[in-house]
């Protein structure tokens, strides 16, 4: 099973011939994922990586039969290509950009509203299901095929978890970075919601950071949902400062339920196994899972 | 980003917010002449001479060393002369700037909007905002004027209103009046609110802001409608479509390691604690000054490399992290996914032999591609550099070091 991605998934690329989408597609080819196209507005009719190029997401489709598509255009374009690929039909439509205007992000999501696909991130490092298809920029070596599930606001700390997971002996199912901007496709609660339901995930590690409101609703639908599956939680920003911007745009502290003790005090009522430090969430699992 | 209130009321009134006017001044010569030109456009005969910070709490702040506040009012010229020249060039504390306050370059001089007349002036609150849990901007008013709204949040939270803006549609004349009317506000004074509303929610859609907080906007005696006060938050993301907006940055108002670091491409907030930091990814530099903390110190920044760690990035971050007198250790953290740790290895040796003798121990965290040969590389350097493969290493480490330190 696995949630989002799998071996049979057909990946396109959009921003396919652009130094980052080249590199990054190079990447998901040799990590074994099925990228059957990509496209790029006015090359359409090349080869590119050795897979076709189209002008519009919609020939790719029709062409291909995809159904995922990967974003790596500039910022001041990635909402314009979200709704391109979910007018033609995508299902799901992974966004790594960085930067992309709040309005762009809030007009895009209002599109898609309706319309039967979803949007993860922008502002993340992808989705992957291990060693089966990687959607994403993460480096696809650290993951391990196994039944741990993983959602997340970050980038290199996801990896940090899943190596520690992974040497932990507990190998992984799906990864979902969700991003860090303030209006992102899928929510915490909404990718937990995938992997509670997911037969061949058995745990999850949710990842969180400061700001916004994501993490604790989550808690509270794992806590509703009855506790199926252990949890284990971590949230980064314990040390931050309230009202200032750490990194992501969306990682500031505005109020007194957004700051990471807040966070993890919620996540304790709600039956989540926290990791009080970044370091420990590996073990911490072991423990939820009776492993230690 | 933030500006100041002289250029948020530029933004407004471009908009046709209407504002109470003003002008701005750097030197107590150049105030008297602004306010002698002000009184002839505006008739005013009384002025407001107010501290342009980019920190809330003006009007109680105090300027260090004297009893200045640093919004004041002044009745004639030599006022403005006197208050002016208190002002410019001192330091004002408030209670958002922290006891070191900052630096006031420019004063707005306004003109006066509380004159008498046949109604009572009243001050209400608006703001604009982005409302994450719903995905669409809110507008949020309040009959509590004038009042810290976090207070009014606190204890009186029946008295803020929400108005939900549908992002399809933008802001509805309806919407407007209900907000204008839960004011309570009738005739002419509501007519004008209608107007102020729609011109300020245009004038936020338009110039992507993500923040628009009006505190006071005041109903004059007359009953007209202006914004007394203005904080304006643009999207640092949406600036490139507004280059005369992106030229309102004020780097005087930012921490010089900051404008330095942001010069670098690097993301650096500079915090109070003794060890700093450099880390690839935000959510792992925040799990890294957690842990920091957690292993007995106390982090001094936020430093986030990016994704190409290399010498140049890692170099910069040193200099930068260096600068700051309170740092007695540096812990750097790599997870190299694309970014091989042999290269960031091979680029913190490097920097190091760069800068020179550098004066605090170093604890290199290198894990993902290529770890090992990565810390063979550090091992071998014969610098006084610390390494560690695992997370939980580097925190043992950082806690020695502190020990050693006697921190």
């Amino acid at each position: 099973m696995s949630v989002l991605v799998n071996k049979n998934s057909k990946i396109i690329v959009q921003g396919f011939t652009g130094s980052e989408g080249s590199f990054h597609a190079q990447q998901m080819i040799e990590y074994g994922t099925n990228l059957v196209g990509g496209v790029t507005p006015g090359k359409g009719g090349i080869r590119h990586l050795d897979r076709p190029v189209f002008n519009t997401v919609d020939q790719a489709v029709r062409t291909t039969g995809a159904d995922v598509a990967i974003i790596f255009v500039p910022p001041a374009f990635a909402g314009d290509a979200i709704m391109e690929a979910a007018d033609a039909g995508v299902g799901v439509i992974v966004c790594i950009t960085e930067g992309i205007p709040t309005k762009d992000m809030m007009l895009a999501k209002e599109y898609l509203k309706g319309k039967n696909c979803r949007l993860i991130g922008p502002n993340c490092p992808g989705v992957i299901t291990a060693e089966e298809c990687k959607v994403g920029i993460m480096p696809g070596f650290i993951f391990k095929k196994g039944t741990v599930g993983i959602v997340s606001k970050s980038g290199t700390l996801t990896y940090e978890a899943v190596d520690q997971l992974t040497r932990a002996g507990l190998g992984q199912t799906t990864a979902i970075g969700i991003g860090g901007d303030p209006i992102i496709g899928t929510t915490t609660k909404e990718a937990v919601e995938l992997l509670m339901n997911d037969p061949e995930t058995e745990a999850i590690v949710m990842i969180g950071e400061i700001g916004g409101s994501m993490e604790a609703d989550a808690a509270r639908y794992i806590q509703e949902s009855g506790n199926a599956k252990p949890v284990v939680g971590f949230i980064a920003g314990q040390t931050a400062p309230k009202g200032r911007r750490m990194g992501h745009a969306g990682a500031i502290i505005g109020g007194a339920d957004d700051t990471a003790e807040a966070k993890m005090r919620i996540m304790r009522e709600c039956g989540i196994h926290v990791a009080d430090s970044p370091a420990v969430i590996g073990e911490t699992m072991l423990i939820a899972l009776g492993k230690k | 980003m933030n500006i100041h209130e002289y250029q948020a009321k530029s933004v407004l009134k471009k908009y046709g917010v209407r504002i109470q006017e003003g002008v701005v001044a750097d030197t107590p010569d150049k105030a008297v002449e602004v306010a002698r030109e002000l009184s002839s456009q505006t008739g005013t005969k009384w002025f407001v001479v107010k501290s342009q910070i980019h920190a809330g709490g003006r009007g109680k702040g105090k300027i260090e060393g004297s009893e200045q506040r640093g919004v004041a009012l002044a009745k004639s010229m030599e006022d403005v002369r006197t208050i002016s020249k208190n002002i410019l060039g001192k330091v004002l504390v408030t209670h958002q700037t922290g006891p070191e306050g900052k630096r006031v370059n420019k004063v707005l001089i306004a003109e006066d909007v509380y004159y008498p007349g046949p109604t009572e002036p009243k001050e209400y609150y608006l703001s604009i905002l982005l409302d994450r849990a719903k995905n669409c901007n809110v507008i949020m008013a309040s009959t509590e004027g004038g009042m810290d709204i976090e207070e009014v949040a606190e204890h009186t939270p029946e008295k803020i209103m929400k108005e939900w803006i549908d992002p399809r549609v933008g802001l509805q004349a309806f919407q407007a009046r209900k907000v204008a009317f839960a004011l309570g506000l009738e005739g002419d004074a509501f007519k004008e609110m209608v107007k102020f509303i729609t011109a300020l929610y245009r004038a936020y859609n338009e110039s992507d802001s993500s923040m628009f907080e009006i505190n006071p906007v005041l109903k004059t005696s007359d009953n007209k409608i202006l914004a007394v006060d203005a904080k304006v938050n643009l999207d640092d993301n949406a600036l490139f479509r507004h280059p005369e907006l992106a030229e309102m940055r004020d780097t005087n108002e930012e921490d010089p390691l900051e404008v330095e670091a942001g010069a670098n491409n690097l993301n650096y907030v500079k915090l109070d604690g003794n060890v700093g930091c450099m880390v690839n990814g935000a959510g792992l530099a925040m799990a890294t000054m957690d842990i920091i903390k957690l292993s007995g110190g106390e982090p001094a920044n936020f430093l986030d490399v990016g994704g190409g760690a290399n010498a140049t990035t890692v170099e910069a971050g040193f200099r930068i992290i260096l600068k700051d007198p309170n740092v007695k250790a540096i812990l750097i953290n790599i997870f190299g996914g694309i970014v091989r740790c042999d290269r960031v290895a091979a680029g913190v040796v490097e920097a190091y032999k760069a800068i020179g003798e550098i004066p605090v121990p170093i604890i290199v965290r290198l894990q993902g591609t290529n770890a090992e040969e990565g810390a063979r590389i550090i091992n071998e350097s014969g610098l006084k550099v610390y390494s560690a493969i695992e997370f939980k290493e580097a925190a043992v480490k950082v806690s020695e070091v502190l020990a050693e330190l006697g921190l």
